[in-house]
């Protein structure tokens, strides 16, 4: 056999093959010596970093039934009914008052694609991700989590990060350290 | 009387060895090619790190439906799983741990090791042309092709050492060995573990099984036990040619305090090269199909040859 017929059969590899293989055996042997990163989920829980998606939790008492997180999910996963309800006036004469009032919160996790954009668009943070992950269900209705479910997810909710190392300070906070106006003077 | 209660004792214990050996290996392969890829492997099944994954394993396979194809040959097919499995029991039954540990010491051991576990060709054979599928027939031809080629070096490699040793026997060759044949016979050595490796048809040497390129081979259409004595067949294969390769290339139970610790060292010894099988697995792709008969007939043949030729002018100028 001519050399010639040997580099066209073989890999385009000048060195031939043993280099190869031998890297192979090497890399595979200094894998073994090394621990494995394997987390060992049910026994050890997993560490999930800040932000995770894991579920989506409703704070009620921040929901004013816009319905700006139904309008724009995009897969229609966020079921939300409510009716309007009037307050009488609180003092003679005053003028009756009307209110939202919340019947129905639910979001269907079997249609949820977790992109987010209904906690994105809610004005007033009644929605957050919470990192909770294990709510699998052996029937796909049961993942329609109602507003009781949504609820009960809140507490699981992480603080939100800390800022980053200088940066500029909350527009709230700045607002609250300014210093007070001072009274005008009394005149003489 | 005696004596056929001591032929029972014998088969028995050949038997357990044979249902232990492979599970030991199989158990070995779990964890040493988890760890290789950076995982752990089983860890739950019996507790202390998945040791009885490969028993768990076996339940299963017992429970699952046991499958004959309609267009298959219907007793080829269901005989080929026995008649891959059994040569290499019969194989484990005349190799030796130590010089008195055997159960059956055969005088021409090497050829009854070679001709048994050659049999076992025939239930892939079997099983692949009885399968009534164009995979299993496919892979079947290839395990022929693989299996004619390699046995060739195989046998050349061992007629090397039987001829350095002065004897078939497999005890004889290991008492003969001494250290010296760890460099004078090292290219029979190497082509032996090649050409085992291919004949067990473990990566890189698995295309008739290939299971990405043809399914499963030849087992493509089996199910439950059956599937699993192919299985058990496999790391039986194993079992055998490590012990073979310990006892042919390695001496066997020479080593420290042979006297007492024989069939320890043996053991070792075939563990460590059952530990490199497994690790070729890992670290080597598949070869191809034209890439296997070149190996196997323009290197492997030519160095088993060129490796007789040595050992003969070594045998014959040491003799004079």
């Amino acid at each position: 056999m001519t050399d010639h017929q040997h580099s066209q059969a073989d890999p385009p590899n000048e060195r031939g093959v043993l280099p190869g293989l031998l890297k192979g055996l090497a890399t595979t042997a200094r894998t073994l010596a090394r621990p494995t990163h394997t987390a060992e989920y049910p026994d050890a829980q997993p560490q999930l970093p800040p932000r995770t998606r894991g579920v989506i939790a409703l704070l009620e008492e921040n929901c004013t039934n816009c319905m700006l997180c139904a309008r724009e999910c995009p897969d229609w996963c966020i079921y939300i009914d409510s009716h309007k309800e009037t307050l009488p006036a609180t003092t003679p004469g005053g003028r009756e008052r009307q209110r939202n009032v919340l019947d129905r919160f639910a979001i269907d996790f079997s249609l949820c694609m977790y992109c987010g954009i209904c906690i994105e668009v809610c004005p007033f943070d009644a929605l957050h991700w919470s990192p909770e992950f294990e709510y699998a269900e052996v029937d796909v209705l049961d993942l329609l989590h109602e507003k009781s479910r949504l609820g009960q997810w809140m507490p699981t909710v992480p603080p939100p990060p800390a800022l980053d190392p200088n940066s500029a300070e909350p527009a709230e906070i700045t607002a609250a350290n300014k210093p007070a106006r001072k009274a005008p003077e009394a005149r003489p | 009387m005696n004596a056929a209660l001591e032929v029972v004792l014998r088969s028995v214990i050949v038997l357990v060895s044979f249902l232990v050996l492979p599970l030991v290996v199989g158990q070995m392969e779990h964890k040493v090619m988890a760890h290789m890829q950076g995982r752990l492997g089983p860890m739950y099944a019996g507790g202390f790190h998945g040791w009885a994954q490969l028993v768990a394993d076996g339940v299963k396979f017992v429970q699952k439906e046991d499958i004959t194809p309609r267009a298959a040959d219907r007793w080829v097919f269901r005989l080929a799983p026995a008649v891959a499995l059994v040569p290499y029991l019969v194989a484990l039954s005349v190799i030796p741990l130590s010089a008195t540990v055997v159960a059956a010491n055969v005088g021409a051991g090497v050829l009854f090791v070679l001709a048994a576990s050659a049999v076992g060709i025939l239930g892939l054979l079997m099983a692949g042309w009885s399968s009534a599928n164009k995979y299993a027939l496919l892979g079947g031809m290839r395990a022929a092709a693989q299996l004619l080629s390699y046995e060739l070096p195989l046998v050349l490699s061992v007629a090397s050492v039987a001829l350095a040793a002065g004897t078939v026997s497999l005890t004889g060759i290991a008492d003969a060995w001494s250290p010296l044949w760890l460099l004078w016979q090292l290219p029979g050595a190497l082509v032996f573990l090649i050409a085992a490796v291919a004949e067990l048809q473990r990566s890189p040497f698995d295309m008739p099984i290939a299971d990405s390129e043809i399914v499963m081979g030849p087992f493509t259409e089996y199910t439950g036990l059956r599937f699993a004595f192919f299985l058990l067949s496999e790391y039986a294969g194993i079992v055998v040619m490590s012990l073979l390769f310990a006892v042919l290339f390695l001496g066997g139970w020479h080593g420290p305090f042979s006297d007492g610790l024989g069939p320890v060292w043996t053991l070792l010894k075939g563990a460590l090269i059952a530990v490199l099988i497994i690790w070729l697995r890992v670290a080597w792709p598949r070869l191809r199909e034209d890439q296997l008969q070149r190996l196997a007939w323009l290197v492997l043949v030519p160095v088993a040859l060129a490796q007789l030729a040595l050992t003969s002018v070594w045998v014959v100028l040491s003799s004079r």
